[in-house]
């Protein structure tokens, strides 16, 4: 039904993104995500319009305040007069393939500011915390004229830091009382980390909690960046004001220093990679069912007839040259 | 690419009851059946729902009364949709709706209401029947 209404590809609805229109923009965002034929086409010609959005990744534990931090950073970006896009994702069911997405609701009191533009997406199987539609989504954001776009990830525990190559600045939420824990996000999560927040202050534990961060990140090595430590109370929005001036601070260095030019380049080369897997095996799934089927090869494989990796090798070879099928 | 439509919903509590029991449970079923359920919580008022309807591109707008205000609230969502240019969305409801009401309600442009003790499986089934060829068409 949102194909129905705006066309897949048709030039208005690309301008009236341009233009900053809401229900436009929704709907590309939506055809997007359902992977609609002809949607890639219109943000190819969104791209060119996009790069000017601060891009703000907000990750951490389930249960940490994240929905609420975001909350307090709107208020302030609205409080500085710019628009600001929000993208909160929460995992889908690996069961039903459904998804409850809540986190609107801590952040109510912006449901009808023109100046926000709050989207919840589901994982829909997608992993690293966020879904893959996201940086697409981000990118409809930026073109229509958002200044900050915040990304909440779903809650994390080690591995899901896709993040860190989709936002500018990537902060990372922690609460008191993980004790030992701490040494087990220490690797994934933390090393993503360009500013700590350690949430729910007012708890028991929260300075335990500083110091034992702050002692991790003096056995990097010297040179590493400075990673500030934050402490806040987000329900009562303590500590957001510094968190604020930490995210503008650290968007200076990425605009003066090499830094920034060296993660743009990541992050581009990130994106092609991922866009590369993603395709290349949408088009050998495509090209195997010219052939003899997905089916079969399956089959063979799990008969012993023939090993998983000639079988891919195979469709690789099939997949690049022209002519009849050898599988 | 693979393409596929998934079902979203948005479902709210309008009004200020503090009753969201009923909310969650068919939010719950929604979501098990395959859907995508975007709760936006407690004491929503009709524009902070149509807002909402519009930005997440939903499908269809399911409301959860229980305050008696249902006469209200409805029309008042869906004036609210109509101001946010999406009439045309589906919605339907569930909650403690006196027979008379719900057909005044049906009448006046509410797709469904569903009273209490239906079961969770006939809300899916009339999705599937009213909304899923909307949304694949």
């Amino acid at each position: 039904m949102t194909g129905a209404r705006a066309p897949a590809g048709s030039p208005s609805r690309v301008e009236e993104v341009l233009a900053g229109d809401v229900a436009q923009a929704a709907r590309l965002m939506r055809d997007l995500d359902d992977q609609i034929p002809g949607a890639v086409d219109e943000l190819k010609r969104l791209y060119p319009a996009t790069g000017k959005a601060f891009v703000i990744g907000v990750t951490g534990n389930p249960g940490s305040g994240k929905s609420t931090i975001v909350d307090c950073l709107i208020g302030r970006y609205r409080e500085q007069g710019l628009r600001v896009g929000v993208v909160a994702i929460d995992p889908s069911s690996p069961f039903s393939g459904g998804a409850i997405l809540g986190d609107r609701i801590r952040m109510q009191r912006h449901a009808t500011d023109p100046g926000v533009f709050i989207r919840s997406l589901a994982t829909r199987g997608h992993l690293g915390g966020l879904s893959r539609s996201t940086q697409d989504i981000i990118t409809v954001m930026d073109a229509m004229g958002n200044d900050v776009v915040i990304v909440e990830t779903v809650g994390v525990g080690q591995d899901e830091v896709d993040v860190v190559s989709t936002a500018h600045t990537s902060v990372v939420v922690l609460v008191p009382g993980l004790g030992d824990e701490i040494q087990a996000i220490k690797a994934g999560i933390l090393e993503i980390a360009d500013l700590l927040v350690v949430n729910k202050a007012d708890r028991e534990g929260a300075d335990r909690t500083v110091a034992d961060l702050a002692m991790m990140l003096d056995l990097r090595p010297a040179e590493a960046r400075e990673i500030p430590i934050l402490k806040a109370v987000a329900t009562r929005g303590e500590g957001i004001d510094a968190l604020v001036e930490g995210l503008a601070a650290h968007r200076r260095t990425l605009d003066q220093e090499a830094e920034g030019r060296r993660r743009r380049l990541e992050r581009a080369k990130t994106r092609l990679k991922d866009l590369l897997r993603a395709m290349a095996l949408d088009q050998a799934l495509a090209r195997l069912e010219e052939g003899s089927g997905l089916a079969h090869l399956v089959q063979r494989i799990a008969e012993r007839e023939l090993d998983p990796y000639t079988a891919a090798e195979q469709v690789l070879a099939d997949l690049f040259t022209p002519g009849p099928l050898s599988t | 690419m693979s393409s596929q439509r998934k079902i979203r919903i948005l479902v709210a509590k309008p009004g200020l009851d503090g009753h969201d029991r009923g909310a969650k449970v068919v939010a719950r079923a929604l979501v098990d059946a395959g859907y995508e359920v975007i709760y936006t919580g407690l004491h929503q008022t009709p524009d902070m729902i149509a807002a909402a309807a519009v930005q997440e591109a939903v499908d269809l707008v399911g409301l959860s009364i229980m305050s008696g205000a249902h006469m209200t609230l409805f029309p008042a969502v869906q004036e609210a949709l109509e101001r946010r240019g999406v009439s045309d969305l589906p919605i339907f409801g569930w909650g403690i709706v006196p027979e008379e009401d719900k057909a005044a309600l049906l009448e006046g442009g509410v797709d469904a209401i569903f009273t209490p003790g239906t079961p969770t499986t006939e809300i899916i089934e009339w999705i599937e029947t009213n909304v899923r060829p909307r949304v694949e068409g």
